[in-house]
């Protein structure tokens, strides 16, 4: 293709990117930052402006072979370093091998006088001298924000950052410039005005006491990108971004079928038990057996040698390890095969968007073919049910591209009307167990029944759920209901 | 690269006022507090580090006569050292000595700014 300006348009299409190698984004941003340029991250103090520069600088150094310079404004080499040792970055390691370059920017300003004209002359050189000893195809400058308050006349400084923006694209070098957010704008000294090419947006934001972190690529020119607000990560494993949004429903459905665990229910599917790959939902008021259902279901999948995760939000893995032996279920077995996971969070631990994140990536990363949520009320229970709804929309949509059969508890309270808080996600689910407490003739027994369960026959029959030393099992067909016709256990 | 040294013991200054630097091994004239070392970077011969030259040897000639030396880096020639005295801007004037150390930037056409800036006392 010539490189002649006048098609420069088409040559935008094939904009080239330099990956960031961090989990999410490279998928948000379609392969990376926008090779060869300036591309801006902001945002407020604290929201991981700084970190995510550096994993850009790090992997660009480790994965792509890019060497890597970081101006940095704010902390010396030594803090940097250990900052990001917790994220198993070794600075030290690759500042030996020239793989990255740290240079420390201190400016103190009550040192400083000035006195007639001057330029950045000094910062060009400095940046100059360092990209060329490591040979460096990525820079960051963290913050620029810094120099505001180091140089008094900002309008040299303004048109002197625009000189070294265009310095860096002249050099053919990928950039990330950190910058503070402002009250109304992206950054407090508008340096978006002069960053065409590609600007993130950060936030933290903190709904009832419950934080969540946001990415946002706020533009991009000459690329397609989600435009959608992400949330994103930050652990041991330094940034990661979710993307995901309410996916297309182009998820293919799957015919064969896995055992509920308990033979007598699979019975009562057309004697297979549930679609693989489908969501199961389990309502019931408290001590029921949802959660020994969902156990044994997960039980059963890792006798099948299958992989499951199993999240819970009420009880730690122990008490969950010791209430199922008392119901017959042997679960340590499976956690020592390493075939079944546990993951426990307090629901009010983050916010909505920060357990999809914690989900998916943990998906992501085992791809298990069975998950456990016990329960979803609790996520309920940390926040407004809308909030709820979207983000369950988004993980059973994940689950079932990822064709993970899911089982998702729920609890249900006594004389509430079920749909209640069932109906923001029985439409989602593909089968709707219920599960209840009765006391005829004043013997207390727990009663099963299927509501609902798309694409198969199932019963439509009361069973008595027996929850015993022995395991679970389904008791006799219970005639003095008609389920039928009503839905809530009254 | 030293444009221009220039030195002369001063007399009937007090001496109690000066910190020794511990590691000078012998007492010279650089370690009196009225003797100034100033740096000045500039980065190639662009006018206003050609203007911030003359600016600084007429101003030193004027203030300082005999109490001080000027060194020029030119940042074009020893990039490397930016670093060392934290310089973003060009031209900037360090003083070295005497604590502590001060800087300067522009072509130094504000005489009283730079006057200002360097702490010069009026020579008594």
């Amino acid at each position: 293709m010539p490189r002649a300006k006048s098609v420069q348009k088409v040559a935008r299409h094939q904009l080239a990117k330099a990956p960031t190698g961090i989990q999410g984004l490279d998928e948000v941003t379609d392969g990376g930052l926008p090779k060869g340029r300036v591309s801006l991250v902001c945002g407020k103090a604290g929201c991981g402006k700084s970190l995510l520069a550096m994993q850009f600088l790090v992997n660009g150094a480790v994965q792509y072979n890019e060497p890597g310079v970081c101006m940095n404004f704010e902390e010396t080499e030594e803090k940097l370093a250990a900052n990001v040792t917790s994220l198993g970055f070794d600075l030290h390691d690759l500042t030996k091998r020239k793989k990255l370059l740290i240079d420390y920017v201190f400016i103190e300003r009550s040192q400083i006088t000035e006195s007639g004209e001057y330029n950045l002359d000094g910062l060009f050189i400095r940046l100059g001298h360092a990209v060329k000893t490591i040979k460096a195809k990525r820079v960051v400058l963290d913050s620029v924000q810094a120099l505001f308050a180091g140089v008094a006349d900002t309008a040299i400084l303004r048109s002197e950052l625009q000189r070294l923006f265009r310095w860096l694209e002249d050099h053919h070098l990928t950039a990330i410039v950190t910058a503070e957010a402002g009250i109304n704008t992206l950054t407090r000294h508008g340096l978006e005005e002069y960053i065409a090419d590609c600007v993130i947006a950060l936030d933290h934001r903190v709904t009832e006491q419950i934080s969540t972190r946001r990415l946002r690529v706020v533009k991009y020119r000459g690329t397609s990108h989600g435009t959608d607000e992400y949330p994103f990560l930050i652990d041991e494993d330094g940034i990661s971004v979710v993307p995901i949004t309410s996916l297309a429903l182009t998820h293919e459905a799957r015919t064969d079928r896995v055992s509920t665990g308990i033979p007598a229910m699979d019975q009562m599917m057309e004697g297979k038990g549930f679609f693989r790959g489908s969501s199961v939902l389990v309502t019931g008021t408290a001590g029921t057996g949802k959660s020994s259902l969902a156990a044994n279901f997960a039980s059963a999948a890792c006798a099948r040698g299958e992989l499951c995760l199993y999240f819970t939000f009420e009880e730690s893995p122990s008490q969950i390890l010791r209430n199922m032996r008392s119901v017959g279920l042997d679960l340590e077995r499976w956690v020592k095969k390493r075939l079944l996971h546990f993951n426990a969070m307090r629901p009010t631990s983050t916010g909505l968007e920060g357990h999809l994140a914690v989900i998916h990536k943990l998906i992501s990363r085992l791809r298990p073919s069975v998950v456990v949520i016990d329960p979803i009320t609790n996520l309920v229970s940390a926040t407004g049910s809308y909030d709820v709804k979207s983000m369950l929309v988004r993980l059973v949509d994940f689950l079932k591209v990822e064709q993970v059969t899911s089982i998702f508890t729920n609890l249900t309270f006594a004389g509430d009307p079920q749909e209640k808080t069932a109906a923001a996600v029985s439409s989602l689910m593909d089968t709707w167990v219920v599960l209840r407490d009765s006391k005829p003739n004043g013997r207390p027994r727990r009663e099963l029944y299927i509501l609902k369960s798309r694409g198969m026959e199932h019963s439509r029959e009361v069973r008595e759920l027996i929850v015993s030393k022995s395991g679970l099992e389904l008791g006799i067909v219970l005639k003095d209901h008609t389920v039928a016709t009503h839905v809530a256990g009254q | 690269m030293k444009a221009n040294t220039e030195t002369k013991k001063s007399s009937g200054m007090k001496k109690s006022a000066a910190k020794k630097r511990p590691a000078k091994k012998r007492p010279d004239r650089t370690s009196r507090s009225d003797f100034f070392i100033l740096r000045l970077y500039i980065a190639g011969q662009t006018p206003n580090s050609i203007t911030a030259v003359a600016n600084l040897k007429k101003l030193c000639e004027d203030k300082l006569k005999g109490k001080y030396r000027i060194e020029v880096v030119d940042l074009l020639e020893k990039p490397q050292l930016a670093k060392g005295d934290q310089i973003i801007a060009i031209p900037t004037l360090v003083r070295r000595l005497p604590p502590p150390v001060k800087k300067i930037i522009g072509n130094l056409s504000k005489t009283e700014s730079v006057i200002v800036g360097l702490d010069l006392q009026p020579v008594l």
